[in-house]
């Protein structure tokens, strides 16, 4: 019998499994579908990984070349090449192996699947369909992995942290973007680092949405809604992350529809208690070095839960993501006298108002707030106290 | 010398290839595109028609219930996949409930015995996600999914290894009767005693440059499609339809045989035969709608957007026609129903050559690829070394195999339709970089 199974071997499932191995708990298996362990930032050729981790700046690879170091130090069990295909209630895991489907059991399972871009179907971004549109992780997966390069001057579509990430990528592998878009009317990455498409001399292009990508085998040009037309070899479409909730979506967990991810406590537990879940399943996105750190808090509390020392989740109090939010994360708290951890929240637009925690009439909590897209919003939840009738409570922000 | 040149690797021209070579006539097909179901038989709704909605007394009808029998008769020796899910036509205002009787009048009509009306009650009894507002239905119990790329693959490769040629990157530019056939090729003369027109969008063109004149006019109708993540299917077994319209058979709501639900197609008459672009207001429209009758979709992701051009033509019918003293075959304005009456349209045009060839005595049956949910896949057997497509789970080995054999994947259109490579919810994230390297030299643009 596993101890903890952790699907998923990027930093949220390590930094997982090397806290349950510290705090004893005997078998601890990361399950990762890949041929290497080390998730998203394997293909991350940039810093800086790994400040608070491991106490220095790392790029991307080396920072996994150290989670791997660790987890194996560590006695965790790791298998590679071991993609999870099913969830079954009460930690049962179909999963298939190059030696044949195996089924696993574990007294706990950790979902730690991590987040993807959005393609472009899911954007539903019209055309023809030529090769050359990409997500920035592909395009890192090509020049970082296998050393190929997909185009040589596509247009970027999109201005979060990652967008500035894909242009270093660009950068450094001779890919010279024509034009950056952006929907809205400023860039969604902070300053001072979106003056960087201004000093690599890429024209940058507000209010700006592509109608319809136009190709035959390759992309020739994409065509915008005002109807301006830039030449272009390829598309890279950057940002818009989303949870790859795919087992919790396709088994029988609830998913919250606003983050996308498996519905979850303050624990990290989801509907089904032998399952948790850290890291950017639970949401699009945080940094790696958050995700780390989410991993092992929430290892701590499968390692109390694993000897009985976690509340139950039974009659504990919805959170419901109100106006003015996109997500609010975690969807449940379990009724206990303090509260522990964070509420995790983000808006879909720039808002300005009053950010509110309140069961039915009564405030809770409140603050003023000017909230930006993709941009980490926190409310403590030691700050909250929630009355014993209570059942649901409201977070919203008010204009 | 071949006895029969087929023009056209669409499903309707790889059936007929079949046919051909399996009666023992030595067969090439010729296709312009770089690989076979380039046009119209790359995008469409994948259902194996009963023929219960067809006009009564047509060609398509007899093609299309001799090519469901023959589908049904031959697709487990081939390895080809059957979700026997039957469809509902649903009614959703008065109007069209009230031309429900008549569907199955018809239905009966067309030989298509176990139709039968449905409750409202019943239709949500069997599909409880179905929104309320559904008025009632007709129950068509012998509509089944298919792998529509697999299955016209398989006839071609079939008729390959029983002896057929194939020439791909082969463009038909003209053609001379003088008791056989010479065709003048994008890659050389190719000579005939027989040439069918399988050619799809452009069998009009391919008419005119064989005969001189063209006898009917491709309007090319595009279908935009959305699918959606495979987490929807548990939503709806039955395929959906809509009561027909005057033009098309209207919007359907499927599952498929992948495992994803389907929502499409529209019908939108256009003058490219080859620019299948989609649009987002349409892309919404069709999520919409899909939503409306399935509320459960509401905030399910999408997972590819697709488009597909149907051959119709200035008439409604099959432009099939046998022009004896030329040995020239059309099988033009094979529209929807295409994927269904392959296999039947290739008996029909065998019926015009009958007895002239003494068919293969023991045939190889060669073997679908097995990219069907509700079957085995490569992956739950070993040794297939690694996933490359995480999403679709598609292995290493499938994606080798793709790449040989007598009809190997020559560009990634190929490729993806014959394993499902990429085709999955995140479109090329996790795999694109490693699956281009595996294949780098192996497939072109």
């Amino acid at each position: 019998m596993i101890d903890v199974a952790i699907i998923g071997g990027g930093p949220a499932g390590v930094a997982a499994a090397l806290a349950l191995k510290r705090r004893g708990v005997g078998r601890v298996v990361i399950l990762e579908r890949e041929a290497v362990l080390g998730g998203v930032p394997r293909h991350c050729g940039h810093s800086p990984f790994g400040m608070r981790e491991f106490g220095r700046v790392l790029t991307g690879p080396a920072y996994t070349r150290r989670l791997r170091a660790a987890a194996e130090e560590a006695g965790v069990e790791i298998l590679l090449r071991h993609s999870v295909v099913r969830l079954r209630p009460g930690g049962v895991l179909d999963v298939a192996t190059p030696d044949g489907v195996k089924q696993l059991r574990a007294l706990r399972v950790l979902l730690a699947t991590g987040a993807r871009e959005m393609p472009r179907s899911a954007r539903l971004l019209g055309g023809d369909r030529p090769l050359g549109v990409l997500n920035t992780g592909a395009l890192q997966a090509h020049v970082v992995l296998h050393g190929s390069v997909p185009f040589r001057r596509p247009v970027v579509v999109g201005t979060e942290l990652v967008s500035l990430s894909a242009l270093a990528t660009c950068r450094g592998h001779g890919i010279k973007p024509v034009a950056m878009l952006e929907q809205g009317t400023r860039q969604v990455a902070r300053w001072p680092l979106a003056l960087f498409p201004r000093l690599l001399r890429i024209p940058l292009y507000y209010a700006a949405e592509i109608a319809e990508i136009c190709g035959g085998a390759r992309v020739e040009s994409v065509k915008l809604r005002d109807g301006r037309e830039i030449i272009c070899d390829g598309v890279l479409l950057t940002g818009e992350f989303v949870p790859e909730s795919s087992l919790a979506r396709m088994g029988h967990l609830a998913v919250d529809a606003g983050s996308g991810g498996p519905v979850t406590d303050q624990y990290g537990r989801c509907s089904d208690g032998a399952y948790f879940a850290a890291g950017n399943v639970l949401r699009g996105i945080e940094t790696a070095g958050w995700s780390f750190r989410e991993g092992a808090a929430i290892a701590d509390y499968i390692a109390d839960d694993l000897v009985g020392g976690l509340p139950y989740a039974e009659g504990g109090v919805e959170v419901v993501c109100g106006e003015g939010l996109k997500y609010a994360v975690p969807q449940s708290l379990a009724r206990v006298t303090r509260l522990r951890g964070v509420l995790q929240l983000r808006v879909a637009e720039a808002i300005r108002g009053q950010l509110r925690v309140r069961a039915g009439d009564v405030v809770l909590y409140k603050r003023r707030l000017a909230a930006l897209p993709e941009r980490r919003i926190l409310v403590d939840l030691e700050s909250l106290r929630i009355p014993q009738e209570v059942s649901q409570i409201i977070v919203e922000i008010v204009a | 010398m071949f006895d029969v040149a087929v023009v056209g690797g669409g499903v309707v021209g790889c059936a007929v290839a079949r046919r051909f070579t399996l009666q023992g006539a030595r067969v090439v097909l010729l296709e312009k595109g770089a690989d076979i179901l380039s046009g119209a038989s790359k995008g469409n709704s994948a259902i194996l028609h009963t023929g219960f909605d067809a006009p009564a007394g047509s060609l398509e009808l007899a093609c299309m219930q001799a090519g469901y029998r023959e589908y049904l008769e031959i697709r487990e020796r081939l390895g080809l996949p059957l979700l026997e899910s039957g469809a509902v036509v649903a009614a959703w205002s008065e109007e069209q409930h009230a031309k429900l009787a008549g569907i199955e009048v018809a239905a009966h009509a067309n030989g298509v015995a176990d139709v039968r009306l449905i409750s409202r009650d019943e239709i949500l009894a069997r599909e409880p996600a179905l929104s309320g507002a559904v008025l009632g239905g007709v129950l068509v119990p012998g509509e089944y999914l298919i792998d529509p790329w697999s299955a016209p693959l398989v006839y071609l490769l079939q008729a390959l290894e029983n002896g057929a040629e194939v020439r791909r990157n082969t463009e038909v530019l003209a053609g001379r009767f003088d008791g056989a056939w010479r065709l003048e090729t994008s890659t050389g003369e190719v000579r005939a005693a027989y040439v069918i027109n399988c050619a799809g969008l452009f069998g009009d063109v391919l008419d005119e440059r064989l005969t001189g004149v063209r006898q009917f006019t491709i309007k090319p109708r595009k279908g935009q499609f959305v699918v959606f993540d495979k987490a929807a299917a548990r939503h709806l077994r039955t395929i959906l339809l809509p009561v027909p319209e005057e033009r098309t058979k209207g919007i359907v709501l499927t599952p498929t045989v992948f495992g994803n639900l389907l929502v499409g197609p529209t019908a939108e008459e256009q003058e490219s035969r080859d620019r299948a672009d989609t649009d987002s207001a349409t892309l919404r429209m069709l999520v919409d709608k899909a939503v409306e009758m399935l509320p459960a979709l509401r905030d399910m992701p999408v997972t590819a957007i697709y488009a597909g051009i149907r051959p119709a033509t200035e008439e409604k019918k099959y432009r099939v026609r046998h022009e004896v003293g030329q040995n020239y075959i059309v099988l033009g304005g094979i529209r929807s129903t295409g994927l269904t009456a392959a296999l039947g349209l290739a008996q029909h045009a065998w019926g015009f050559c009958a007895g002239t060839y003494a068919a293969v005595a023991a045939p190889v049956w060669p073997q679908a690829p097995r990219l069907a949910e509700h079957c085995a896949r490569d992956w739950q057997e070993v040794g297939y070394s690694e996933i490359i497509c995480h999403c679709e789970m598609v292995t290493r080995r499938e994606i080798e195999a793709a790449m040989e054999g007598a009809l190997p994947a020559t560009d990634w259109g190929g490729l993806k339709r014959r394993t499902r490579a990429g085709m999955g919810r995140c479109q090329g994230f996790y795999c694109n970089a490693a699956l281009t390297a595996l294949c780098a030299g192996r497939l072109h643009d």
